[in-house]
This record gives C-alpha cells, structure tokens and sequence, in this order.
C-alpha cells in the first residue's frame, strides 16, 4: 500500500471569528499519511484553530479541508472518525479508565469481546495495564495523559490530533513522554497532527513541523532544515536561539553578501536579499561562532565579556561585539575548557555561510 | 525499634503532643468564637422552637393536671364498667376545686373534643356544685348520675380515662384522618371527611411537578449560562435572578393580574382565537395557578445549583465525547449529564423541600384545589387556634422532608450535592 502523500490537505483554507480578522489565512497544506507533523507557533498564531478545523469543531470561513480525498468540511465531528488528545487530557471523570477506553467503541457498537481485547492492547500500548478500575482523578498527570493518548489511539482512527497535550506536565516528565508518543507513532504508523508552542518538544518528535505565525504557515520542514535554514526571521528567532543583527545589504554576490551595520561590515549569506540598498536581519546560531578560530573564516571579530552564565553542560558568554551587547555564544564544557572571564577581549568567527541574510525584522 | 517511639519533645523540653495541642486550643476557641454567635442564634430561633412545636403538639398535660385525684383512683379501675365510688367522688373533689377556681369550662371543651357532649353534662355538674346541691356526706356516685343519663354511660368514663397519660399522639392520629376510638384502638375517620390526606397527597404531587417543571425548564437555561461568553451570561443571569428582586407579594400578584379569567393571558388567547370569549378557562384558584406562579418563583433555586456545577464541566470533554465518535445526543447523555447530577439533585431537593411548605403563593392564586398542607397549618393556627394540630402536622410535614433526604442520600449520597 503506497502512503498517499496528499493524505491531509487543506486548501486554501481562511478561518474568521468575526468577519473582521483572519485568524487563518489562505493555508495551503498537505499532510502525508502515517506522518508526524506539528503545528508549531505562538499562541493566537491559528495552529489551534487549524487543529479545531481538522477535528470537525471549526468550520473554514472558505476553502476545502480533504481526508484521504473526501471534503470533510460538512462532516460533523462524531462521522469523522479521527481522534483526538485534548490540553487538559478531558478524561470523562465520572468512568473508569477502562470506561473511558471503551466508550469510542462502545458507540460504535463494537462487541463486548473485541473492546476488552482492545483496550487491553491499548493500555500495553501506554504500559498502564492493571489500571482499568482506577478513577481518572486517582491517576498521576502523566497517566492522564497516557490514557488520554490510548482513548484517542483505541478505535484505529487514521488521524490523531494532539492540542498541546504534554502542556500540564512537568519537564522531565515531558520529556519522557515526548519519546513515548514518538514510539507509539512509529509502531503504529497512525498519523499524527500535532499542536505546541514549545520548540524542543516539535524538534524531538515530528517528522515535519509547520511554524505558525500571524495566520499563515511561515516555513514548512524537517526539524533540522527549520533549525539550519530558517526561511526569516520569524523562524529563526521563533526556533533555537540566534544572534541578529540589523544592517543594509551594500555588495551582494551569488552566495555571499556584504552587510554593512552601524559601524562595520559584515559577509553573510544572501537568503532573502536580492539586491544593494535592501536592508536585512542577519541571523546566526549562537553555537556557529567560534572562539579563537583556528581555521579560516570569513568573519573574524574581537568582542569582549560581559557575562559568563555556567549552564552545567554548556557556558553562554554574552558579548559585546560589532555595537551590540547582546551577543551570544555557546561553549560546550568539554575538557579543553577555556578560561573565560568578565571584561576579557576574545576572537569571535564564522563563515559567512552560517550568516543567514533574512527579511529585516 | 520499638523503644525509638519514645515521646518526641520540643526544644524546651515540653511533650511534642502537648505542645501541639496547646498551639491548636488556641485556634479551637477563636474558630468556637467565631460561630458562636451563629450557633446561639440557630438554637434560639431553630431548636427551640422546633423542641418547643414538638412538646405542643404532644402535650396533653392539662387534663392530667385538672383532675389529679380522679386519676389516681382511675388507676385502680378496669375500664369496663362504671367506676366505683371512690372515682367518683376523686373526681367530684376535682371538679370543685375547677369550679373555684373557674376552670371548669375549659375541662368541659376538652373532654367535648374527645367525645361529644361532655360540655352540656360538665355544665350540669357545674350548676349542681355551685348550687352546693350535691351532698357530700351520701353517695356521691348516686348524686352525680342523677345530673344526666350519660354521666351513667361508661363510654364517657372510658373518654376521660383516655385522657390520663400526660403525652399523646391523638394530633398526628388527626393530621392522617385517624383518631382514637373508644376502645384505645386507631381507627380511621369517615371517607368524606378525610381532608388532610387529601392535601398531604396534593402537597407531594405539586411540589414534585413543580420540582419536574422547575428542571426542565432551568436545566436548558442553566446550560446555557453556563457556555455563554460573559457579556451574555452575566445578562441572563440578572434576567433570571430579577424575580428574586421582587417582593414575593408582589410577584404572586403579579400572576394574579395575568392568569384571571379577564386577565391578560386570557386575553391574549381570546384575541388569537384559542379560547372563546365567553368560555374563557380558568387558570387561577386552582392548580393551574399554583403550578405556574410556584414554578417562576422556585426556578432560580433550581438554575442556580445547576449553573454552579456545569460551570466546572470542561467544554472539552463533550468534545472529547464527539470526537470519540458519539453523536451529540450521545456525548450529552453519558458524558454532560452524568456530571451534571450533583446540580440535579441539588436543585430538586432545594425546590422539593421549599415547595412542599410553600405558603403566600397557594394561598393567594391556589383557590380551593390549589391550597396546600402549610395553608392548613396556617389555618389551624390563626383561625381555630389548635396550635398543638399545627404544631404537629408542621412535625409531620419536617419529618416528611427529613425522610426525603434520607432517601436522596441513599440513592444519590448527600456528598454528591453541590449548592455552588
């Protein structure tokens, strides 16, 4: 069975609350089946919204929302056989885990045989077996939202969709179940649309992830192409951490360019920009510059200290370089440490490769 | 290990135990404080009160202290017969002293409601004694059996025998149309003149349509108080909440005004024709009236307890419900509305409770088939004065409450109410 690549798609789809304002505008996208993507942007960015739309609780304002190459647009949410993880889990309090489980296949008639068989195999699946008369409310936040996961997941749907689902938990927590889910995805190969403003979590689990900003999806792809290329600045700055700095484009070649800043030059990589006079934000991860560079770089600045943060397996130093104070740099706390101390001048570089030339911000 | 659970002290050698209970008397007694206040005002206003209902409706005392010698000897007779000399004289004794002290009246209008006809015959004895005509050297027995026949009956012996014990339950026999026959035995009153089961029943049927009513209009409301954004809710709950504003007079008048027969209800179905106009329907002094103006005045009882607990239902969940594949009908009825018990059976016990003693309202549009129990509480206390058959059927209708709750709590469990 070829994986139809168009299994999700939304076509040119713009969502309005009031008829004034587009909290979705013209959205163009395509979801593959048996992929994980996620819905990544600030709140009121529309990615909620989208989800809404997906599961049948929105309708689009215009255009065509298609599963598997049927318009769902007019399919009330019970007929559209797609699960869904809520924020606060929504766990019906009043049934038993094994209730909860079952209800999905209860209202599709399912025998009584079948739904044990089934819920069982879903709780395996989250590793909660022996938990099938516990109360919701007797349940830790993080089995909460492992039988959240196992109800949306019991009755096969082709879609799950997750709302910011590991939101109420704590960090390590979060993070175990970041994996947890990713597993499942990929023993299971449902596919899976998920929604979160948090970076990390988008960059450990998703096959692709969609940033969100202003109603519009502003760079669509893989995680490491979203962190590596950020399309603008929105991205750059909205994934990972970056150092910026505003200038005008004065020379510009096929893959490099001279931006001049308030009192230097600086060569980067023309991303945006197309010609002289333009101005632009360059935008450069922290952990591209170098200390005292050995190699040859096209970019070769001295800075000084201000601030030494120890991060246990990183240090940031905050610089002052090129006018700005705001400089960051990560340096891994490996064994060939350097002694770094406030006020002292040190060799920054990186190639210009690196510099990435965005839309001005 | 075990000589570890030695007594744990506190720095300045003091038993931790101790020193905790010293710290937390303080906070007993502010917190005792605090309520007090409360608690004496409950006890003067609530269980006083209730005690003090409760010994009227039994007590039975004035008998047994008007004739203390006729008692005593009674205490020796079989009640077959007539009595021997010697009650009639405890009681000729009796009945002097009463005759001095002009009280002779009141034991006549007692003895009158236990069997007919003692006020003439204790009128007689009375014009006898005050004349000195009984003579207190011969028979006493003989004198006073020449007053009239029925002082020769035994049945009026057995009457006043029955009013010896200083309790008795003849009040809440009457509050369920039984009364003490002649015998001691509980028999029940003549079918026709069986009112207060009548209007016990018709107590419990408009409280539980009321109830019904009230539910099924205010869960609707209630729901939708509760998902509307602010701006609105806030809007419609003053909208229900504004009855509570208004006098309650004022209201029930109001209903008078549009449920009368030339009343603008009436009109209205007049001038749609719906009604004829000469046969217009009578919608007040009956129950129709009763339902109606009852069920307005009790709905924010109902609505309230019901918003409180949908307001902490999760919109997510009957999303959750739908998005598992349930219809809406479905999602509502096994997710929304098992959680929204609580405010049910807050609510229904609220109305139930406050309808089965509900007073102004039945007795101003109730009419004849619309009064209740309370009417005829109020009845029995402002018109003929029986306040110990008040008292007793205002116990009965508490205990009748009490049992309800009972009953809620064994079905629903009291921790399941939720008032807000």
């Amino acid at each position: 069975m070829s994986k139809n690549p168009e299994f999700v798609k939304f076509d040119k789809v713009d969502k309005s609350y009031d008829g004034k304002v587009l909290v979705v505008k013209d959205l163009q996208l395509d979801i593959a089946e048996g992929e994980f993507i996620t819905m990544l942007g600030p709140s009121g960015s529309g990615k909620t919204t989208c989800l809404m739309m997906l599961a049948g609780f929105e309708t689009p304002t215009h255009g065509e929302i298609l599963l598997d190459g049927n318009i769902i647009s007019n399919i009330p949410p019970h007929k559209r056989g797609i699960g869904m993880v809520f924020q606060n889990y929504a766990l019906f309090p009043h049934m038993t885990v094994y209730e909860n489980l079952a209800f999905p296949l209860r209202v599709r008639k399912v025998e009584k045989d079948e739904i044990d068989k089934k819920v069982d195999k879903a709780l395996s699946m989250v590793s909660l077996n022996g938990f099938e008369t516990r109360m919701p409310a007797q349940l830790s936040g993080g089995q909460q939202q492992r039988v959240a996961v196992a109800r949306a997941l019991v009755f096969d749907p082709a879609v799950v969709l997750m709302d910011e689902p590991l939101g109420a938990l704590d960090k390590n927590l979060r993070e175990s179940m970041q994996y947890e889910i990713k597993h499942i995805h990929e023993s299971i190969g449902v596919t899976v649309v998920y929604v979160t403003h948090d970076q990390s979590e988008a960059l450990t689990m998703s096959n692709r992830i969609a940033v969100f900003n202003d109603g519009k999806v502003q760079q669509l792809s893989n995680p490491a192409e979203l962190y590596e290329k950020p399309v603008n600045s929105f991205v750059a700055e909205f994934i990972g951490e970056n150092n910026t700095f505003n200038g005008e484009v004065v020379d510009i070649a096929k893959d490099k360019c001279k931006v001049k800043l308030a009192n230097s030059e600086i060569l980067a990589n023309p991303i945006s920009v197309k010609s002289k006079g333009e101005k632009t934000t360059v935008s450069l991860r922290p952990e591209r510059a170098l200390i005292n560079p050995t190699d040859k770089m096209d970019n070769m600045f001295t800075g000084k200290i201000e601030e030494v943060i120890y991060h246990g397996d990183h240090t940031r130093v905050r610089l002052n370089l090129l006018g700005s104070s705001e400089f960051i740099l990560k340096v891994p706390n490996s064994t060939s440490n350097l002694e770094l101390k406030v006020s002292q001048d040190i060799n920054i570089g990186w190639n210009s490769a690196d510099a990435r030339a965005l839309d001005p911000k | 290990m075990s000589s570890e659970t030695k007594q744990i002290l506190t720095t300045d050698g003091i038993p931790l135990e101790v020193s905790l209970k010293k710290a937390e008397k303080k906070n007993k007694i502010k917190a005792f404080l605090l309520v007090a206040p409360l608690l004496l005002f409950l006890i003067i206003t609530y269980v006083f009160p209730i005690g003090e209902m409760f010994s009227r409706s039994i007590d039975d005392k004035m008998i047994t202290n008007m004739l203390p010698k006729t008692f005593k000897e009674m205490e020796k007779w079989d009640g077959q017969e007539l009595p021997s000399e010697e009650v009639f004289s405890a009681f000729y004794y009796d009945f002097k002293v009463l005759v001095e002290k002009q009280e002779h009246g009141k034991l006549g209008q007692r003895l009158n409601k236990e069997k007919n006809g003692f006020n003439s015959i204790t009128k007689r004895l009375f014009r006898q004694v005050k004349g000195k005509k009984i003579d207190e050297s011969i028979s006493i027995k003989e004198q006073i059996m020449k007053v009239h026949k029925r002082w020769r009956n035994v049945e009026y012996w057995q009457a006043i025998k029955r009013t010896a014990p200083p309790y008795t339950m003849a009040k809440y026999l009457k509050g369920m149309d039984m009364y003490y026959a002649a015998d001691g035995s509980i028999a029940q009153v003549e079918e026709d003149r069986r009112i207060h089961r009548i209007l016990w029943l018709r107590t419990l049927e408009i409280a539980f349509f009321v109830t019904l009513f009230c539910f099924l209009m205010g869960y609707p409301i209630a729901h939708l108080l509760a998902t509307l954004p602010m701006k609105y809710s806030n809007l419609l709950m003053i909208c229900v909440l504004l009855p509570f504003w208004t006098s309650l007079l004022v209201r029930t008048a109001s209903w008078m005004i549009l449920l009368q027969q030339q009343g603008v209800v009436n009109d209205f179905f007049v001038m749609i024709g719906l009604v004829a106009d000469d046969n217009r329907p009578e919608m007040m002094y009956n129950k129709v009236g009763t339902y109606v103006a009852m069920t307005q005045i009790l709905l924010p009882f109902m609505v309230l307890p019901l918003y409180s607990v949908m307001k902490t239902i999760s919109p997510s969940l009957m999303r959750a419900g739908k998005s598992l594949g349930g219809t809406p009908f479905v999602a509502f009825w096994k997710v929304y509305f098992p959680l929204t018990i609580p405010g049910i059976g807050a609510g229904c016990l609220l109305v139930f409770i406050l309808a089965i003693g509900y007073y102004i309202t039945p007795a101003l549009v109730g009419g004849a088939s619309g009064t209740l129990i309370s009417n005829q509480i109020a009845f029995h206390m402002k018109q003929t004065l029986d306040w110990s058959f008040a008292s007793a059927m205002g116990l009965m209708l508490l205990s009748g409450v009490l049992v309800i709750y009972w009953i809620y709590n064994k079905l629903v469990g009291v921790d399941n109410i939720k008032l807000g």
